[in-house]
């Protein structure tokens, strides 16, 4: 089934200084389990097609489905979970008071806001952290606990713009492996924007890779990796083939200018 | 009390001066009065003890706050407890009041372009207007559409200085929210009054708080400037008003730090308000 299917989708922003091609003929689909990563050098239109998905951008041209409907109808069927950059917690809220707060707004009854608070904070192995505050705990259980804000009210896509592009690589390749093992259970379609090569090839069952001016697809690489994926599969020769081809794709559309 | 010493070392400071002050200033009244030559520890006695200095020493105002603070009954119209009452309660009036008007204010402005175009310019004129020239009309026009007494007018007076703080700093907290934390409410499908309610007042606590503590003391600076003009009676800024027109500068001053007490009562008291909440949001670390 396919989940989102862009077609020759155009983004034109009009600014002072002329018009800025965010995104040109970007053609792609993603298919209902997919992790779909998208890389690229600043500017390349990755979070810009990830906020189109999410029908925080209105494209300027072609055509965009998310599970059959407009991005906008999508985003107020909510269709999808979304985690920024930045963990972005409410500081007057307690761990589980932020993942309620989606809860609270489609109005989810009590009983059912408890349920899946729990649920989705052993997903993300925060149980326990109910009642602490954001400031109580580190970069990545933050950035954990907004993982499961997205998931708590059972979108089947998730979306992540950069998710972990603020922590060390120590607390990144963790996170990166449970997220893995969070999709295999969870069995959701997940759109990642990286900067990181090693982080899109370890994760992605697809890579699409950009390079900007306009923003454009230049190589979509079907992994041949297997899904279950351990950390040491970062030393095979097929991951570090796939990386190599990753690296090429950037090259080619002339991402090392400047 | 970690915080004690040094506001106790500034108080010390500020008695120190004034003595000093007082001596400077009063002695030219012992020296014209005096019939010989007097030697420097009889003019400072006497500028200590006169019945109408120009400036009054800490003790004489001190000794004149314990008699109309704790010796008098409250109840007796001499009592600077009484009139501190009547301050008090138009202060709160007053500062419910704005405070409610630019919370208000700062709503529409922050979610109507026309609103903020048209009410912002009007606040900051409102506010470069001179209370002192305003309060008088003020307190004519209430009397004249049949409104008794000062309550009224005072309380309008106190509120019209205070709003704007509360506005500015309302205004800035629910604006405080940024573009990803409102993304996350629209990828939510959030509406108006759900971003409201979750996300830009929770935000807004802080700046609101900083804004009470200058808002309370701009309500009690509007309720005493309400007070001064001819014919009130009541009031620390009555008080203040006939000690000046009976020439009575032990009195002036015994209701001005009358007045000031009562300024840092309430700003302590927001304080502590602003403590206990923030504490409980889980906003203090």
């Amino acid at each position: 089934m396919t989940v989102v299917k862009a077609d020759d989708l155009a983004l034109t922003f009009q600014t002072n200084d002329g018009p800025v091609h965010a995104l040109a003929d970007v053609n792609l689909t993603v298919e209902k389990g997919d992790f779909v990563s998208f890389i690229g050098p600043s500017g390349c239109g990755k979070t810009t097609f990830l906020r189109c998905i999410a029908g925080l951008e209105t494209p300027t041209g072609g055509s965009l489905t998310v599970n059959g409907m407009t991005p906008d109808e999508a985003r107020r069927s909510r269709a999808y979970g979304y985690v920024f950059q930045a963990a972005g917690l409410y500081p007057w809220r307690t761990i589980a008071g932020n993942v309620r707060l989606p809860l609270e707004i489609m109005g989810y009854s009590r009983a059912e806001m408890a349920e899946r608070i729990a649920r989705v904070l052993e997903l993300v192995e925060l149980s326990g952290f109910e009642k602490k505050y954001p400031w109580q705990l580190s970069g990545g259980m933050q950035q954990r606990a907004s993982i499961a804000r997205a998931l708590a009210f059972d979108a089947d896509i998730l979306l992540m713009d950069e998710p972990f592009g603020a922590l060390d690589e120590i607390v990144r390749d963790h996170l990166n492996e449970q997220l893995l093992k969070l999709w295999a259970r969870t069995e959701k379609t997940i759109c990642f924007v990286t900067h990181s090569i090693p982080e899109a090839v370890y994760l992605s069952t697809r890579i699409v890779v950009m390079s900007p001016r306009p923003g454009r697809i230049t190589d979509v690489i079907e992994s041949p990796l297997p899904r279950e994926r351990p950390l040491d599969i970062r030393d095979s020769t097929q991951f570090l083939e796939v990386a190599h081809r990753v690296r090429e794709g950037l090259r080619a559309g002339h991402a090392y200018d400047q | 009390m970690r915080n004690l010493f040094p506001i106790l070392t500034v108080l010390a400071a500020i008695v120190g001066l004034w003595y000093l002050g007082a001596v400077w200033m009063n002695s030219a009244w012992t020296l014209d009065r005096a019939e010989g030559p007097l030697s420097f520890t009889e003019v400072v006695r006497d500028t200590m003890s006169q019945d109408r200095p120009r400036l009054p020493a800490p003790h004489q105002v001190a000794a004149e706050l314990y008699d109309t603070v704790i010796d008098k009954k409250v109840t007796s119209k001499r009592s600077l407890v009484y009139h501190g009452w009547i301050t008090l309660r138009s202060t709160l009036t007053g500062f419910a009041l704005g405070t409610l008007i630019g919370i208000l204010m700062a709503v529409g402005i922050v979610y109507s372009r026309t609103a903020n175009m048209s009410l912002m310019p009007w606040a900051i004129i409102s506010q470069t207007v001179p209370i002192v020239a305003l309060a008088p009309m003020i307190i004519v026009l209430m009397a004249a559409i049949g409104v008794e007494g000062r309550a009224v007018p005072k309380a309008i007076i106190s509120a019209y200085l205070c709003y704007f703080p509360v506005l500015v700093g309302m205004v800035k907290g629910l604006r405080a929210p940024d573009r990803a934390q409102l993304d996350l409410m629209d990828t939510y499908s959030a509406n108006g009054w759900q971003t409201f309610w979750k996300l830009r007042l929770p935000s807004s606590v802080p700046y609101l708080f900083t804004s009470l503590k200058i808002g309370i003391a701009a309500a009690l600076v509007g309720t005493i400037v309400g007070e001064l003009p001819t014919g009130a009676v009541q009031g620390l800024g009555a008080r203040i008003l006939i000690g000046d027109q009976f020439g009575q500068p032990i009195m002036i001053w015994a209701a001005l730090s009358a007045a000031a007490v009562l300024a840092g009562i309430l700003v302590t008291v927001v304080a502590a308000v602003q403590t206990g909440l923030m504490r409980r949001m889980g906003f203090a670390q």
